[in-house]
């Protein structure tokens, strides 16, 4: 399967098909992204498996940084990036006339950090993946 | 000079294998004889399929000096394997002899005693002379280039590459991959991808930036001996990190593995019965790359210089490593048969280029390409009195040289000097002609800034660059060696985290500790910020090699390195 940009983004913000919400502030002070994903799963332990999270290795440019997820069977997808100042990223919700539980978007990236994506499946059960961004000054390659 | 018959042989000798070890027998095939063209090209003719590897060229049309690295650490899973194996522990696993002519082209130790022994290496019309000889005995064999081979000299930045992308065509080149290439420009490069190059400029891993759609041909199918041959290009991964974004802004990189995958489907599927990866990654991407994805049948790798005798085998992937600046060209014999490569025979040809004839077709196109420019390039500076070279982790002596004139020139109390692998050597009593100090320095971001910076900045970047080369995961190394300093010293810990590496930095003009609060001037060049404001760096380094009159260098014992 190639998906393109354009696929992507009508996948992303067909209105019929998914809703994406930008997520706002609301973590609590002492451990923000744990408060983060406790909103997201209500407590419940994530697996893994079911959830493929791209990314480059080493971001071109952290201001905007490619990101995709894709969870068969999922009804919602959490991103969540540790390292930045508010963690949360977006959280998207798939309708059931969605034809693949696929989001492509871009994010902004304050350093070097391990991005988490979530999945919440259709049986109520929640699966997590990371993958690790590398932001770089850049310069010497050689 | 000695005289072509009295050369020894070196003995980058076939060696056959299809899952042998690799190591051992290497030298010894060769007995010690007389090191002649014909020698150096013996090859066993194999199997059906030829293809032949050039790579890392940085514009040297002509012979050069080139010492290999000293200094080549590995870390992670790619501790103690090639190429971070060097001098006399390279020697002993190839069974190479002290003060031998592979242990010249191939290991560092003794190398101004051996270069003036043994001679220059490299030259594209020694090249085209090797070239002819493999085609004679297989008329269709694949030349395959991969990159960086339209940057690193004065005549091909002047021309903005047009007189390699001449001397290529006219070698009959079938396809290449690039990295420097992109540094000219990106409308240089669409001008000569769609106009003036003859073979196609491949790139699997080059996207557009805004839509994420391929921008390049991942691949090329070809027939040769009754076989269908894909060659996947593979481009450097971290074009818009490690060199500025600003001049190709359109395009977007990365190692893309899962792409890369699917190419090798798709070819497969397309009936290719041997798949060839024409990369640009550096060799340990590579290495993890060919344990990633399956069906490569042959890693042609790039980028990192590096120049190994016996194919490096993952799996059933062969790994090939071809040197840098002309010094070398592999050939590589392949017995297609049944949809699968069932031998594989390999010889690392060194070109020396006192015992190769120069092709004279090609050697005239040098000639007339260089014409425009030869009074300019020969023009001498001043003289050395010590080895300039840059190959290596650390500081070389090129690097010491062009940081002393950053901070004279520059009035600043440090120097910093991209890691760049590039640059042909020069041995003691040479002149510096301009040509020379272009070889260490031509490129189209020169300019050298002047900046003042804090104690805590500069640990930053020196933070920074060092994990991009000690990251255990070669995914996450971002491609150049450690940054040049001058006028100040440093202790390294490779094997700690980001942030934990870099210490006692010291001032050396006052021997005191930097300061994280304080501020200092630094002078630097290659910055990838678009805007950079500063003279360009061979003015400086002229300047300063005119007033010296003769270089000496002393020995840099500034950066102390810890876990190697």
């Amino acid at each position: 399967m190639q998906l393109t940009r354009r696929d992507a983004l009508s996948l992303g913000l067909g209105a019929t098909a998914a809703s994406f919400l930008p997520l706002r502030a609301m973590a609590s002070a002492d451990d923000p992204v744990a408060a983060w994903i406790a909103n997201f799963t209500g407590g419940t332990e994530a697996g893994t498996g079911g959830i493929t999270l791209t990314a480059p290795e080493i971001a071109e440019n952290g201001n905007t940084v490619p990101v995709s997820v894709e969870a068969p069977g999922a009804v919602a997808i959490m991103v969540v990036a540790p390292g930045n100042p508010n963690p949360g990223v977006f959280q998207i919700k798939f309708g059931p006339l969605a034809a693949e539980q696929f989001v492509s978007t871009r994010i902004r990236l304050a350093g070097t950090q391990d991005v988490i994506a979530i999945a919440q499946m259709a049986d109520g059960s929640f699966v997590q993946t990371t993958r690790t961004v590398k932001v770089t000054i850049g310069g010497c390659g050689g | 000079m000695i005289s072509r018959r009295d050369f020894l042989q070196a003995g980058m000798a076939a060696s056959a294998l299809v899952g042998a070890s690799g190591f051992g027998n290497w030298a010894r095939l060769a007995a010690r004889q007389a090191l002649t063209q014909d020698r150096l090209l013996e090859f066993e003719t194999t199997g059906n399929v030829t293809l032949i590897h050039i790579t890392d060229v940085h514009a040297q049309l002509e012979p050069v000096w080139f010492r290999e690295p000293e200094i080549n650490i590995g870390v992670g899973a790619q501790r103690g394997l090639v190429p971070h194996v060097t001098g006399a522990d390279f020697r002993r696993l190839y069974g190479i002899e002290d003060a031998s002519p592979e242990a010249y082209a191939l290991t560092h130790d003794d190398f101004v005693a051996l270069a003036r022994t043994y001679g220059r290496m490299g030259g594209l019309d020694r090249v085209a002379t090797v070239l002819a000889a493999i085609r004679a005995e297989r008329p269709d064999a694949l030349l395959l280039d991969g990159g960086d081979t339209w940057q690193g000299s004065y005549s091909a930045l002047k021309s903005q590459g047009r007189d390699m992308v001449r001397v290529m065509n006219a070698l009959e080149v079938d396809a290449m991959t690039s990295h420097w290439e992109f540094t000219l420009g990106i409308d240089r490069v669409t001008e000569i991808v769609d106009n003036e190059l003859n073979f196609p400029f491949l790139g699997a891993n080059i996207f557009d930036a805004e839509w994420d759609e391929p921008a390049y041909d991942p691949y090329t199918m070809f027939e040769r001996g009754g076989v269908k041959i894909a060659v996947i290009g593979q481009a450097f991964p971290y074009l818009p990190v490690a060199n500025p974004r600003w001049m190709f802004p359109g395009l977007s990189f990365g190692i893309r593995q899962d792409r890369l995958a699917e190419m090798v489907q798709e070819v497969r599927d397309g009936g290719a019965e041997c798949v060839v990866l024409l990369s640009h990654n550096g060799f340990d991407v590579d290495r993890k790359l060919a344990g990633e994805v399956p069906g490569i049948d042959v890693i042609l790798t790039g980028h990192t210089h590096d120049a190994i005798p016996e194919p490096v085998l993952v799996g059933r992937t062969h790994l090939i490593a071809s040197g840098s600046h002309g010094k070398f060209v592999s050939r590589i014999d392949l017995d297609v048969r049944d949809g699968e490569v069932k031998e594989l025979r390999h010889k690392l040809i060194p070109i020396f280029s006192d015992v190769i004839e120069p092709d004279r077709k090609i050697a005239a196109l040098i000639a007339q390409e260089r014409a425009p420019y030869e009074a300019e390039m020969a023009e001498v500076i001043g003289r050395t009195d010590s080895l300039l070279y840059r190959r290596g982790n650390f500081n070389g002596t090129w690097d010491d040289l062009i940081c002393n004139a950053l901070i004279e020139e520059r009035e600043a109390d440090i120097a910093l000097s991209p890691g760049f692998r590039w640059g042909a050597s020069l041995l003691p009593g040479d002149e510096i002609r301009r040509e020379d100090i272009f070889n260490a320095t031509a490129m189209t971001y020169p300019e050298v800034y002047r900046n003042e910076m804090t104690g805590e900045t500069l640990k930053l970047i020196l933070e920074d660059v060092a994990d991009n080369l000690f990251n255990p995961d070669p995914y996450y190394q971002q491609g150049g060696d450690m940054v040049r300093v001058g006028g100040m010293g440093y202790r390294i810990d490779i094997n700690k985290k980001q942030g934990e590496r870099i210490s006692d930095m010291t001032l050396l003009k006052t021997g005191e500790l930097i300061d994280p609060a304080k501020t200092y001037v630094v002078a630097g060049w290659a910055s990838v910020n678009q805007g950079t404001e500063g003279p360009p760096v061979w003015e400086l380094v002229e300047n300063h090699v005119r007033r010296l009159g003769t270089v000496s260098i002393e020995p840099n014992r500034s950066v102390k390195v810890v876990g190697a």
